[in-house]
């Protein structure tokens, strides 16, 4: 018997065919987890790690199983740090490969550009990023913390270092616009006073004629939620000018995106913040994120806020998908409304059901030696600004972002 | 009291800035009229020269005034020889073509420097006045300013060199006729054009955080200085750093930073409807 090539290909895709055939009916339809980031362009310094930290929850539970007995499929896009790509991408994990889950988003104005296409496609959204707060919507969830959160801890103890007089210096954009609206109410709560508040576009990056303007003002205290790369000016010229030893700096931002780091010791020590997570808690649940991650080929160096979030936000939906028996919709809310909490790098972190924001340990810092050590832990903190003006359990139908009154 | 000569100083640095972001691209845009729009990538990585050469242990002044001019200016020389030499004369394919160079530029140092912020410290104390504190460093970019404008002032106005340079911008015949080759006079020029870009990029390094995309924050505000300053490079460039200065910082102080800014682009707007030729087209005539 001669074959010639077609009959072998032939027979050949046959065999292959009644080989695969059984094996589709075996496994399990995979669980579609999409994932939507920027992993290029300007924004991409906080996309990689989001990435890299969503690929490792996959990993994790792909490795323990699977989800159900259902291995779990990413399906991931970079929108390039460009807006209009989230839109376009958002239809597509909707509508064609129809996601149970979809994790990503990293300004708010890229959240926005996607929660009402979840909403509308019923598909279950998580924010995983520290905001301004006041999204009130019961198709998402939201891991990072809340400017309430934050500054109810940090305000207080930098207020306790120094004094009763604030100086603010914000970013001039809806996140440090509400910052400071925050910082100030926070001040006044314990007996204080903001002298001033001074507003700086993005691209400011001189600050001397501030400096001078704040000693004429003479605070004992400067809280500086300022943003990015020009940004980070002020503190090196703070430095220079000598003032750094003489009024001290509490920021909200700064070390979000390792910003520590890039200054030196002589400039970042003793500034202090107040976050959910730093390089240096010492647990055994953050030593083990450590090595997976270099594991995965990571510098361990590069773990920030943003990534640990992801992080727990990936094994907050799967611990749902748990309890609910599925990964449908509603019952995966359901679940996620009881209550439920995961323990991850940054200690524990439970779904506040009212809001669907995260309660999260909070931990007040200071910067030492290029990095940010835990002064102390204040466990479980309330999301109380959006706690304030949002209630899911009262107003399921809820569909907004409340700028929240203080 | 005090704040008047803090306040004076902070003019003061805001005018010398402002020369030292313009002064290279006063020379490769007001002498030979190419529009180079990779100006702020050019002090772009003059700051990445500093901080690698910083990095390496090598003396932070050593690095900011000698390597990274010569390191910019010999990127600036290959770029002549690459792309701009068949550029001359045609003003908006120049603006296309460095176009893409700024572009080509970021992403490079996106690639070798990743897309994360860095920097040194500065190298100079603070200083007290009074009851207040101020950045010694501010006091440094004012000197080397000054320096720099006597400097350029000199070699433009005093020697056989600069004669030729200035000769040849206007009239490339007749300095070819005259035995001297305008193309390598070209090259000459906009190799020091470019090293004074990075030259400048060098010395606000360690002011500020550096990213690949840092250029964009200088380019608007160098065009606007030369633009606004007119025919005359050192006197255009003085008196227009001078005006801008002087109101940004004056509405900084009053008000905010953003009011400065704003207040830097209305006097821009009016300087140009009142004098479109810019300044030394008015005042300050066939000076330098």
């Amino acid at each position: 018997m001669t074959f010639n090539r077609r009959q072998f290909l032939a027979a050949g895709t046959a065999m292959a065919g009644t080989g695969l055939m059984p094996r589709i009916g075996r496994a399990a339809e995979p669980i579609k987890l999409g994932s939507i980031l920027d992993t290029s362009g300007i924004f991409d310094a906080y996309g990689k790690p989001m990435d890299r930290a969503m690929r490792l929850a996959v990993a994790d539970l792909n490795d323990g199983g699977g989800l159900l007995d259902r291995p779990i499929e990413i399906r991931a896009y970079d929108t390039q740090s460009d807006m209009a790509l989230y839109a376009q991408y958002a239809q597509q994990l909707t509508r064609q490969d129809q996601v149970d889950v979809v994790h990503g988003g990293i300004l708010s104005a890229s959240r926005e550009a996607i929660r009402q296409t979840m909403r509308r496609s019923n598909t279950l959204y998580f924010y995983n990023v520290m905001y301004e707060g006041g999204v009130c919507d019961r198709n998402i969830f939201i891991n990072g913390v809340t400017p309430a959160q934050q500054v109810e801890v940090l305000i207080p103890h930098a207020m306790k270092q120094s004094g009763k007089k604030v100086y603010v210096l914000a970013a001039d954009y809806n996140y440090g616009q509400i910052m400071a609206r925050w910082i100030n109410k926070f001040v006044r709560d314990n007996g204080g006073e903001v002298v001033a508040t001074d507003f700086f576009p993005l691209d400011v990056a001189d600050f001397g004629s501030t400096i001078a303007k704040i000693q004429s003002a003479a605070p004992d205290l400067v809280v500086a939620p300022l943003v990015g790369g020009a940004h980070l000016s002020f503190f090196r010229q703070w430095a220079a000018s000598g003032m750094k030893d003489r009024i001290p700096l509490a920021s909200t931002t700064l070390g979000v995106g390792n910003e520590h780091k890039v200054l030196t010791a002589e400039e970042g020590d003793g500034i202090m913040v107040a976050y959910n997570y730093s390089q240096e808690i010492e647990s055994p649940e953050n030593d083990g994120f450590k090595a997976k991650w270099e594991a995965a080929g990571g510098n361990a160096g590069e773990i920030n806020e943003f990534a640990i979030s992801t992080y727990a936000g990936v094994m907050t939906w799967a611990e749902a998908v748990r309890q609910a028996g599925t990964a449908a919709h509603d019952p995966v809310v359901e679940a996620l409304e009881s209550g439920l909490s995961v323990d991850g790098p940054s200690g524990k972190i439970t779904v506040d059901p009212q809001t669907h924001h995260a309660i999260a340990d909070v931990r007040l810092m200071e910067i030492r030696d290029q990095k940010m050590q835990v002064l102390e832990t204040l466990p479980q903190r309330q999301p109380m600004d959006t706690q304030a003006v949002c209630d899911l359990g009262a107003n399921p139908g809820d569909n907004t972002q409340y700028e929240i009154d203080i | 009291m005090d704040l008047t000569v803090v306040i004076g100083i902070e003019i003061l640095y805001a005018v010398a800035s402002l020369a030292l972001i313009s002064v290279g691209l006063a020379v490769v845009f007001g002498m030979m009229k190419v529009i180079n729009l990779a100006h702020g990538e050019f002090m772009m990585m003059g700051g990445y020269a500093t901080i690698v050469s910083v990095n390496l242990g090598i003396n932070v002044f050593v690095a900011m005034l000698i390597i990274a001019p010569v390191v910019v200016g010999l990127i600036g020389l290959v770029v002549e020889r690459l792309v701009i030499r068949h550029l001359y004369g045609r003003l908006v394919d120049t603006m296309l073509a460095t176009w893409g160079l700024s572009l080509f530029f970021i992403g490079l140092a996106t690639i070798i420097f990743g897309n994360t912020t860095t920097g040194i410290s500065t190298p100079i104390p603070g200083v007290a006045i009074g009851n207040y504190q101020i950045n010694g460093y501010n006091l440094f970019i004012v000197v080397v300013s000054v320096l720099l404008m006597i400097a350029l002032y000199l070699v433009l106005g005093r020697t056989r060199l600069g004669l030729i340079a200035r000769g040849t911008m206007q009239r490339p015949d007749m300095a070819s006729s005259l035995g001297y080759s305008p193309e390598r006079i070209y090259m000459a020029t906009f190799f020091c054009g470019s090293a004074l870009s990075g030259l400048a990029g060098a010395i606000l390094a360690p002011l500020v955080g550096l990213v690949p995309t840092s250029g964009g924050a200088y380019i608007a505000k160098a065009f606007i200085t030369v633009i606004a300053g007119g025919p005359s490079l050192i006197a255009g460039l003085v008196s227009s750093a001078s005006v801008f200065g002087v109101i940004d910082q004056i509405f900084t102080f009053a008000l905010s930073p953003v009011i400065g800014e704003v207040a830097l682009l209305i006097a821009a707007v009016v300087l140009l409807r009142l004098l479109p030729q810019g300044i030394t087209a008015r005042f300050f005539r066939g000076r330098m």
